[in-house]
């Protein structure tokens, strides 16, 4: 029983760029808005100003460009963290959709650039660690916590900190390695579409375990220098895993989003709902597995009540500002998805996917936010239009390159060594 | 008391079955059940099987654990004998989770065994019925019942043994 597929492009039509490109100006337009109402009504926060530091919207714009830096890049790479996953357990069921995560990897290179620039940009601002009276032991600003992990922001073998080298270097070699084994997984991809056999495969299986491990490591290093040492004093051994269930669960739901898309665009005819039953599964399992890892971190930190580790939730949960949006975190991520896509038929059918997928990619905004916000704005943290604004740029412009990346080859691998497995899929 | 009596279409081949199953059934014969050694892709389809509501059962022993535990906690912690441990409250709902989980996962599973072993007549005191000792080794076996069908004994034979049966055989129960 050989089904005849059809090579299948999407075309990324001028509707939707512009649709894509309406997004971001409308993103532009709330932000700008945003930020003028803030210094319009902006002299009631004047409390904030005998900390040393003067609060002003550029520290929010800041915030708000790097939480978006953190949950887009998180995006991009385990999308080609998905696409290496098949290969690795040599998973055949995903043959029809695996070109959407890797299209997602295209946004390495500008998240790269983004990410850089912002740091030296706002990186003052966001990161504590980088007031250099802290290292200074005549000054009584020194603290002996943050001159204790000074090797590990600037360099090992500096005495004095200066530009933190070490951080930035990181930073470069994580989205170089990233971006090369994306560029070459991708290769790989596309000679197979050419050549056939089952070569290509092989050598994809080969450089997909070699990027597991690579990405077990950088992953969690990229979440504690990206968004654990802004709490600088603070540290859970949790948070890499952490940051990689709420990037993972992301990824996943945006997947099923962009196959229910295609799939109503009349696309991916070879994607039924056994596939999207599997996807469906996933992103059921990993919101379960989300709130695994956050009540894991949270309870061992409550129970312990040790104050320097509390403090975390002290900041979140005891709070006017942020103890709404804790909940809502736990609510939108971990209560919505579970009792929603519990019952078979949600999985199988896009009409509650396609409920269900939005709600968790815009909760684990939120995720990032409730990470990066009260650590770095106190009491000055707020939402409103600059954080959904800044959301709007940063989405239509990530979409713009994943779709545009995407139109650029096959949906699909015709000559996948396992798309007449995934043709013959069938899920009880 | 009474007798049940069964015609056996013995088959080799799970295809052969699967087809069989389907003309059979649209010529109007009803089937008791298919015994096989392994389990057959689509069969539960060609049956006629509807989804089996296990799955709701499972969820309502869930929401039970769920509730049980938060009751036995409370009422532990917070009525019976309030205690103060680590500062928190008497009843510090975090901490009761790991129990929560626990409870709920528990009653699941051993709700939904329990059921399923009580719907598909597991009863340890229950005398299975043996329709043919190869069933564990290397055929299938179609059990039709006569009392259920209207149709005479040597028409099903015939469309049994159209149909691809290796076989074709009787067996009667006797029933208390």
């Amino acid at each position: 029983m050989s089904m005849t597929t059809v090579e299948e492009k999407y075309d990324f039509s001028a509707k939707a760029k512009k649709n894509l490109l309406i997004t971001i100006g409308i993103g532009i337009f709330l932000t700008v808005l945003g930020i003028v109402l803030m210094n319009m009504g902006g002299h009631h926060e004047e409390g904030a100003h005998e900390g040393g530091h003067a609060f002003s919207w550029v520290n929010r714009l800041g915030v708000d460009i790097w939480i978006n830096n953190i949950y887009f890049t998180g995006i991009a790479i385990v999308g080609v963290f998905f696409f290496a996953l098949q290969y690795a357990a040599q998973a055949g069921w995903s043959a029809g959709i695996k070109r959407i995560p890797l299209a997602f990897g295209s946004w390495l290179p500008i998240a790269g650039i983004l990410m850089l620039v912002s740091f030296f940009v706002f990186g003052h601002d966001l990161f504590h660690w980088t007031h250099h009276d802290l290292y200074d032991t005549t000054s009584h600003e020194f603290d002996s916590i943050i001159n204790a992990k000074k090797a590990y922001f600037f360099w090992p073998l500096s005495e004095h900190p200066s530009t933190p080298v070490f951080f930035i270097a990181r930073m470069l070699f994580f989205f170089g390695l990233w971006y090369y084994l994306f560029t070459k997984l991708r290769k790989l991809a596309f000679q197979e579409d050419l050549e056939g056999g089952t070569a290509s495969w092989y050598n994809m299986r080969k450089l997909s375990a070699v990027f597991l491990i690579i990405f077990a490591v950088t992953s969690s290093i990229a979440a504690w220098d990206w968004v654990m040492s802004i709490d600088t004093h603070w540290f859970s051994t949790m948070f890499g895993w952490y940051v990689f269930a709420s990037w993972w669960v992301t990824t996943l739901a945006l997947i099923t989003f962009i196959t229910i898309h295609l799939k109503e665009k009349g696309l991916l005819s070879i994607v039924n709902e056994n596939h999207l039953h599997d996807i469906g599964k996933f992103v059921f399992a990993f919101s379960v597995f989300w709130a695994y890892i956050w009540f894991s971190q949270f309870l061992l930190i409550y129970y312990a009540n040790i104050p320097e580790e509390t403090i975390y939730f002290v900041e979140r949960w005891n709070n006017d500002q942020y103890g709404i949006i804790f909940f809502v975190n736990l609510f939108l991520n971990f209560v919505l998805p579970f009792l929603l896509l519990m019952p078979r038929d949600a999985k199988r059918h896009t009409a509650i996917l396609k409920v269900v997928t939005p709600i968790v990619i815009f909760g684990h905004w939120i995720d990032f936010y409730l990470m990066i916000t009260p650590g770095t704005l106190k009491e000055n943290g707020g939402y409103g239009l600059v954080e959904f604004g800044t959301m709007l740029i940063y989405g239509g412009a990530f979409l713009y390159v994943v779709l545009n990346s995407l139109s650029k080859a096959p949906l699909f691998a015709k000559n996948d060594p396992m798309l007449d497995e995934s043709l013959h899929h069938h899920v009880l | 008391m009474s007798n049940t009596k069964f015609i056996l279409g013995v088959y080799e081949d799970e295809d052969i079955l699967l087809s069989a199953i389907k003309t059979i059934r649209t010529a109007g014969v009803k089937i008791h059940e298919v015994y096989s050694p392994f389990p057959v892709h689509g069969i539960d389809d060609v049956l006629g099987y509807k989804r089996s509501k296990l799955s709701i059962v499972a969820f309502l022993f869930g929401v039970l654990g769920t509730s049980l535990a938060l009751v036995m906690q409370v009422g532990m912690m917070g009525v019976d004998w309030p205690m103060i441990i680590g500062g928190k409250d008497f009843i510090p709902y975090p901490s009761f989770v790991p129990v929560i989980f626990e409870l709920t996962v528990l009653l699941a599973a051993y709700g939904m065994c329990f059921t399923f072993f009580i719907i598909s007549d597991l009863k340890p005191w229950a005398k299975p019925r043996i329709f043919d000792l190869r069933i564990t080794d290397d055929k299938h076996v179609m059990a039709i019942d006569l009392d259920q069908n209207k149709i005479d004994v040597a028409k099903i034979d015939q469309i049994l043994k159209d149909n691809g049966a290796s076989e074709v055989n009787q067996k009667t129960f006797d029933e208390a």
